[in-house]
């Protein structure tokens, strides 16, 4: 099988850009990177299906060609198209919402992550910890009258 | 037409046509739940008659609309459903869960839903659910698999986000983005698998695969095992599942949890041993399952939310099931299916008592639960036997499972299956230190001793999650704990009991189960209809 370079650098160069874009924070570039990606997918099936030109009808010539085109291919594109559609709608419906939420498409990071991560290895030990208990009050100090008072601790 | 036949586009027909259904009766809610229960019901029964019909005919294969064999050369051009003794064995125990939670659901509806709650959605979408999940299992194609994969994944879109919330939405975008990627993977390994080999049809993949050189087979099973990867939640590719499942509700983190990431599993064991075997890649999959058991289980030791800490012992469990499979062994197989299928059970329990804590405490954090034991000492039960089912403790089914992958590692008997041995047995006992935390923090201690004790959530939330902290003394009595959600929960206790109890046939069937797998020659000529 011949294969033509001009379709598989359009590959190339989508789905890159469909990584770069979905790299991004906003919504909105995310999607166009799916998008992207997806579109340089289906051109791929669409590249490997066979070469172009071929007659779209069994048993007839176009232009010289006799091998039936691949009707597969196109199936399977036309169900990725339509997925990627269906999702494509959902995923602007939760851009809207989460406009409407938080006036920014922006995605905030996952608080309980940050939280994790921002402890120290002493604050993940106290994390659900029970209640401390009244110790007895370490008294180092040299005696003194003070400790003859009586406190909450009682005298000393 | 025979029956097996006849019963085998089923699970996925019935869902589908129930979820139409529900939603033509959505302003009637009592209508709708009949059907939803009425259509999952039938579906368990259905499963159950191809677990039976497969065990004792072999291998099914139905071409939809009988677009077989239709030229020499060229490989069945319709929809093939195939069902061997592996897939039998996961419709039968989805369908058991898929039916367990959505009564679980319906039960906390009733109870604790008002108007607002949007169930004339949660209906329709759990079908369609359930028809992906169903179709994922059944499919006897690639390119079926992905449309299952679709269809599972853009329900779960919409059952994640309900109520769209703004955590739930932040969860949404972070879920749906990591899905449609590993889709697209998907979708690109496709194409490859297409341009090598000029057919899609599993069984014909499987005769034209051995005739492609080695390194093109090791690229293309990596590109898959890539994109079943994200799915199943094996580490690396782990990190997006215990940021999106907690904060949807109960049932939904339920059937997440034990079907999502399983149907990954299964779609690699299907590519590992139909399509690939011996493709080259167990020591990195052996890598990725000690890597997968180890850092899962530490994440769920940093946590303090019970359903975040569940989620990463599930991403942490996903490493036994990738250890028996990359084993490449009869006894790492079919202890990974065995495995599965305990793990289904088991950990979609988990998450469904933690839905009956957060109803009767108010809580999921255990920086808020104590003194549950004595609150309510049937809880209590509920949480502890798949909490230490789980942990591996002997004898319930997560030991056998776990005794039956050691022995197949101990058999391989490499240096990476020996660390591998290990790293489960640390696993196990790091999960059993985890459950047990959960144990003493949120049952054993009063709750005046956990620090944020005091506050509660104002009213049990069924499906939405709005509801605002308040002090734990404002809190209204909500009363015991619904008969509708104790009886799913109940019954899937049973189920992971049956597990045990019936351990010896079970384990027997998924030997034959893993046979089969590993024996290509049964699922090629049942669909090919000719030896291969």
């Amino acid at each position: 099988m011949t294969t033509y370079l001009v379709p598989l650098v359009l590959i190339g160069a989508l789905a890159s850009a469909g990584v770069y874009l979905l790299l991004d924070r906003h919504l909105t570039r995310m999607l166009l990177g799916l998008l992207l990606i997806g579109n340089a997918i289906n051109l791929l099936i669409l590249t490997v299906g066979g070469r172009s030109g071929n007659p779209p009808v069994r048993g007839r010539i176009s232009d010289g060609e006799t091998t039936t085109a691949d009707p597969l291919a196109q199936g399977m594109i036309l169900t990725a198209i339509v997925i990627s559609m269906g999702i494509a709608a959902f995923v602007l419906a939760l851009t809207y919402r989460s406009y409407r939420l938080t006036r920014g498409e922006e995605v905030s990071a996952d608080p309980e992550d940050t939280r994790v991560s921002q402890m120290s290895g002493k604050d993940a030990s106290a994390l659900d910890e029970d209640r401390p208990q009244p110790g007895p009050a370490r008294d180092a100090d040299a005696p003194d009258e003070l400790d003859a008072l009586p406190g909450p601790q009682g005298p000393r | 037409m025979t029956t097996a036949s006849a019963l085998t586009p089923l699970p996925v027909l019935i869902p589908l046509v129930g979820a139409a259904l529900t939603l033509f009766a959505g302003r009637r809610p009592r209508l709708q739940r009949v059907i939803a229960l009425a259509a999952l019901s039938v579906v368990v029964a259905v499963c159950a008659g191809l677990l039976y019909l497969t065990d004792r005919d072999g291998v099914l294969a139905l071409h939809v609309g009988g677009w077989g064999q239709t030229v020499s050369g060229m490989g069945p051009l319709g929809i093939t459903l195939v069902v061997d003794r592996l897939s039998a064995l996961m419709l039968v125990v989805s369908a058991i869960v898929l039916l367990a939670v959505v009564f679980y659901a319906i039960g906390q509806g009733i109870r604790d839903g008002d108007e607002r709650q949007p169930v004339s959605i949660f209906l329709p979408t759990y079908l369609v659910l359930s028809a992906g999940v169903c179709m994922a299992f059944l499919a006897g194609d690639l390119f079926d698999l992905f449309v299952g994969f679709e269809m599972l994944l853009s329900a779960s879109f919409v059952l994640l986000t309900i109520g769209a919330s703004k955590d739930r939405v932040r969860a949404g975008i972070a879920y749906v983005m990591v899905s449609m990627v590993s889709s697209l993977i998907f979708l690109f390994g496709i194409a490859l698998v297409y341009a090598a080999t000029g057919t899609l049809n599993m069984a014909e993949l499987a005769v034209r695969l051995d005739g492609v050189s080695a390194g093109t087979r090791t690229a293309l099973f990596a590109v898959l095992v890539v994109a079943f990867g994200v799915k199943a939640a094996v580490f690396p590719l782990s990190t997006w599942l215990p940021d999106s499942y907690p904060t949807a509700s109960a049932p939904v983190t339920a059937v997440f949890a034990g079907l999502l990431t399983k149907v990954g599993v299964y779609a690699i064991i299907r590519a590992h041993s139909l399509l690939f075997p011996g493709g080259g890649l167990d020591p990195l999959l052996l890598v990725a399952a000690l890597l997968t058991m180890v850092v899962g289980i530490l994440g769920a030791i940093a946590q303090s939310d019970i359903k975040r800490l569940l989620s990463f012992t599930l991403v942490s469990h996903i490493g036994y099931m990738v250890f028996g499979i990359a084993l490449s062994s009869q006894l790492g197989m079919s202890g990974a299916i065995y495995y599965v299928a305990h793990h289904i059970v088991v950990q979609t329990t988990l998450f469904l008592v933690v839905g009956l804590i957060e109803r009767q405490a108010g809580a999921s954090t255990l920086q808020r639960l104590g003194g549950l034991a004595a609150a309510s000492p049937l809880l209590a039960f509920l949480f502890v036997v798949p909490a230490l089912n789980l942990g591996g403790i002997p004898p319930f089914s997560g030991f056998i499972g776990k005794v039956a992958l050691m022995e197949a590692g101990a058999q391989n008997g490499s240096v990476l299956a020996w660390l591998l041995v290990g790293g489960g047995v640390l696993t196990s006992l790091l999960t059993l230190y985890v459950v047990a935390r959960v144990w003493t923090k949120a049952f054993w201690r009063s709750r005046e001793d956990a620090p944020e004790g005091h506050l509660a959530a104002a009213a049990p939330a069924a499906l939405l999650d709005d509801s605002e902290d308040i002090e734990l003394v404002d809190r209204d009595d909500v009363g015991r704990m619904p008969v509708g959600m104790l009886a799913p929960t109940g019954a899937l206790i049973v189920v992971g009991l049956t597990l045990t109890v019936l351990a010896g046939p079970i384990f027997a069937y998924s030997g034959r189960a893993a046979d089969q797998v590993l024996n290509r020659g049964q699922y090629i000529s049942a669909v090919l209809g000719k030896a291969p």
